[in-house]
């Protein structure tokens, strides 16, 4: 294995493995405020009950969330140095502001975790929402610099001199938005989605437990107002994606030649050999018109650059692919779940439907992890994108292999505990009567 | 005060009241370790309950200390992080396994064996990863860091660390941590048994960080030159010698006639006037002898702002930060 390949697949695992804990780091503090506040409106113990018990499992994961985010600090330095020496100045103000919420929300977190009986009542809901605007303000900071590697602006760069730093209009680089709102807009989607098939998953066994109907209730409401607007997101994220990093829209879409009224291939397979993509389904003009709103319009092919600028064209697509399925998945059903409530006015409870919520319980977290693998890998050979090649920012620390099977040992073992611990805590919960 | 050095100031800052809080709360993990007697349950207990609302919020301020040192003096960074992978990468290690095995002890609720195991992994990391930290100070501060450092032989990427003088002030700084918690915690144990427990740690450990300052001192001759040769030859160096060390006999006789919030106060002057100390001798380089304050630092149009988001940070952090503690430990 190549130092940089052993790079590569470092920052790949320790990230894929914070993402997780950062989005439930981003979205249990919603559910958590919204049973808590149902709590103080209505007076129903069950809800407080559900946000003590939410905060009692989250709180886990936020400690993993935190010391895989400290790692991924080091990272940054520890296996990019040369990147983070140009990189550090001109991306600094959104990590230095992702700091402040960092602070935010740690503290907050520590008042709303271990206040229950020493603030009142209101305070406490009140650093709970503290607690979710910090998260969320993590989230985009973050994302917003990891955009700037995308779609880079705010310098001048001649030489491998860096000069003229703009860092706001670093921070406001072309793709900072688009992606920073979709981002934040999947982590609730994932989280919700995941804790209600946890909850559907009980009430298949014990239909009318009061606790899990709530829970079920709120996270799927959750989940499911996310599921139809990110389409939407993903529609604006994409088209600023053609604008800035055409290569990559190709990639995603698997069109080798450039061309105008190309067509939107779903499925299918690109052959790096022969330059083409094979057994998809396409329909006419379909990408020109989602990519530019115009069927006509004509969309850059991977042929446009030589090869030793193109990323891994099949993973980008099928990565692309997993995420918009596992997105128009999670839309149906969502919408199946709304339409039934509009049906009946009551919480859709009907066997397959839960069932059909528990199978679509992990697909939030599936295609975040294929989300960014498109952005990531189909920014490759590119650190900083036309700017810094990947091969090129490496450290020249020897035996790399080394840090990446130590770490992702660590991480493995770690997410077996989480699990473990969750699922007693899911059961213990079960078992409390309350139906 | 140029903008360089206000923001080397403030990364100093962080790591002040980084080792004032988290530092302490590593220490709790040691005293978690050596917990024994017919009361170690209880001591646990206490530590767990001075740690479990914080400990998080502590943590922030290294990370804090890292982002600013590679926004503000990117390529010392870079150097630093290519010389001294191997102990920032223990000590990574150290800090995944003290914050993980400290949440999963609290949760595991199946077996009592289980929580034993995390306990330990909790208290080995939490002893560990302090020694590493100091460690990596210490390599920094001794002036090994280049800005090229070549790959190849392998010793290049251990010659700067294993050294006398870093792993000594490795163990300083397990020792000055200790210290602070054992202090600490003899202002928030309830009983007077506890409190007497922790008496006696905090004193050991008193003794201990003297001691080590010493051995730090004169390994520093040859293996920190220019930070020895300023702690000892500059015009402030005999009264700062002097001050630290009458504030550290004063703690210590505080705590020896039991008065646990004065000698608290002290221990924290203490700790503060030892990194007054590191930071007058270490000026003005940020990693010696390539990368000084002024030289490696980014240009202006990145600083200027940065000190805005340090300054709004100040404005939002403290109060908040102050209301936590003043939550959890006002009794
Ligand atoms: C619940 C998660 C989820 C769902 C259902 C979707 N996405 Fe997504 N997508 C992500 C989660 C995500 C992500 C993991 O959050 C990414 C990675 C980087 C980013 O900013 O968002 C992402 C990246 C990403 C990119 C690449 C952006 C870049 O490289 O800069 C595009 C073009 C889309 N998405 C488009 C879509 C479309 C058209 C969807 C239609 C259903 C969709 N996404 C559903
Ligand atoms: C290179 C990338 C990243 C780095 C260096 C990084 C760094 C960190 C650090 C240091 C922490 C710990 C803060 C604490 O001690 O409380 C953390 C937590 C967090 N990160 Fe990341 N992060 C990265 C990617 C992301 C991404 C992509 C997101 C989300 C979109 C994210 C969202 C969060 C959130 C919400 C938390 C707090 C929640 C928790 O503690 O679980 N991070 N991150
Ligand atoms: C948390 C969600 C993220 C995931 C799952 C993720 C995933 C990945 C993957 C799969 C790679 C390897 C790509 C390849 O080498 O082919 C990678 C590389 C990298 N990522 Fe991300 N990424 C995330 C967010 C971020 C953020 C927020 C940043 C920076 C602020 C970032 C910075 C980097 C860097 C510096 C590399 C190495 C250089 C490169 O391969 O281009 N990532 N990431």
């Amino acid at each position: 294995m190549s130092n940089l390949f052993a790079a590569r697949s470092q920052m790949a695992v320790s990230l894929g493995f914070h993402i997780v804990f950062a989005a439930v780091g981003i979205a249990m503090p919603l559910l958590m405020v919204i049973a808590e506040g149902l709590w103080l409106k209505s007076e129903q113990e069950v809800y407080l009950r559900l946000a003590k018990q939410w905060a009692k499992g989250t709180a886990i994961l936020f400690a993993v969330g935190a010391v895989s985010g400290t790692v991924l600090s080091f990272e940054l330095g520890l296996l990019w140095p040369t990147f983070m020496a140009y990189a550090g100045p001109i991306i600094g103000m959104p990590f230095s502001l992702e700091g402040l919420a960092f602070f935010l929300e740690a503290i907050f977190l520590g008042i709303y975790m271990y206040g229950w009986k020493i603030v009142p009542p209101a305070i406490h809901w009140l650093a709970g929402i503290l607690v979710l605007v910090g998260g969320t303000l993590s989230g985009i900071f973050v994302v917003t610099a990891n955009a700037w590697m995308n779609t880079p602006a705010g310098f001048q760069w001649h030489n491998a001199v860096v000069s003229n730093i703009r860092p706001f209009a670093a921070m406001t680089n072309p793709a900072a938005l688009t992606q920073s709102l979709h981002m934040t807009i999947a982590a609730f989607q994932a989280v919700g989605f995941g804790v209600a098939g946890i909850h559907a998953y009980v009430l298949l066994g014990d239909r009318r437990n009061a606790f899990h109907r709530k829970a079920f209730a709120i996270s799927l409401s959750v989940g499911a107002l996310m599921s139809v607007i990110q389409p939407v997101s993903g529609d604006f994220l994409a088209k600023q994606v053609a604008r800035n990093q055409p290569v990559k829209l190709a990639a995603m879409e698997g069109q080798w030649e450039t061309e105008r009224g190309a067509p939107l291939r779903i499925g299918g397979f690109p052959d790096e050999r022969v330059e083409k993509t094979r057994f998809a389904l396409e329909i006419p003009k379909g990408l020109s018109f989602l990519a530019h709103w115009d069927p006509q319009a004509e969309i850059v092919g991977i042929n446009a650059v030589p090869r030793a600028n193109r990323p891994p064209i099949a993973i980008v697509h099928i990565a692309f692919q997993m995420m918009v399925a596992a997105g128009t998945g999670m839309m149906l059903i969502g919408l199946v779940g709304a339409w039934l409530y509009w049906k009946t006015r009551r919480l859709p409870d009907a066997r397959w439907y839960l069932a059909s919520v528990v199978v679509s319980a992990p697909l939030g977290l599936v295609a975040i992890e294929a989300g960014w693998t498109v952005t990531e890998v189909g920014r490759q050979p590119w650190i900083i994108y036309n700017i810094m090649r990947t091969a090129d920012a490496v450290t020249p620390m020897p035996g790399l292999v080394i840090p990446f099977a130590l770490f992702t040992l660590v991480y493995l073992f770690l997410a077996f505990t989480v699990i473990v611990l969750i699922r007693q805590q899911v059961y213990a919960s079960s078992e409390d009567g309350y139906s | 005060m140029t903008p360089a050095l206000l923001v080397a100031a403030a990364i100093w800052g962080s790591l002040v009241i980084y080792a004032l809080t988290g530092g302490a709360d590593f220490g709790g993990g040691v005293w978690d370790l050596f917990a024994h007697g017919p009361r170690a349950k209880d001591q646990r207990r206490l530590i767990a309950n001075a740690l479990g609302p914080i400990w998080e919020a502590n943590h922030v301020w290294f990370i804090l200390a890292l982002v600013l040192l590679f926004i503000a003096f990117p390529f010392a960074f870079a150097a630093i992080s290519i010389s001294l992978h191997i102990p920032i990468t223990l000590m990574l290690l150290g800090i995944v396994f003290r914050g993980a095995a400290f949440v999963f002890r609290s949760q595991e609720t199946s077996s009592v064996r289980m929580q034993r195991g995390w306990g330990y992994a909790f208290s080995v990391a939490s002893t560990i990863t302090p020694v590493l930290l100091g460690i990596i100070v210490g390599a920094i501060a001794s002036g090994s860091i280049v800005s090229k450092p070549k790959d190849w032989p392998l010793w290049n990427f251990i010659s700067p660390w294993l050294a006398f003088f870093p792993v000594a002030l490795g163990f300083f700084t397990l020792a000055l941590f200790a210290f602070l918690a054992a202090v600490y915690l003899t202002v928030e144990a309830r009983t007077v048994d506890l409190r007497n427990d922790f008496r006696i740690r905090a004193l050991i450990s008193g003794v201990m960080v003297g001691l080590f300052a010493w051995v730090c001192f004169i390994l520093g001759k040859n293996g920190a030159p220019l930070i020895h040769g300023n702690l000892s030859h500059e015009s402030w160096s005999v009264p700062f010698h002097l001050l630290t060390g009458i504030v550290a006999l004063l703690a210590l006789i505080c705590l020896w006639v039991r008065r646990f919030k004065a000698a608290r106060v002290l221990a924290i002057v203490q700790a503060i006037l030892i990194f007054i100390g590191w930071g007058l001798a270490q000026y003005p380089f940020i990693a010696a002898p390539t990368f000084t304050i002024s030289a490696s630092a980014a240009p202006i149009s990145v600083l200027e702002p940065l000190l805005k988001v340090i300054l709004l940070g100040i404005v939002l952090v403290a109060p908040t930060f102050g209301f936590l503690f003043y939550i959890f430990k006002r009794h």
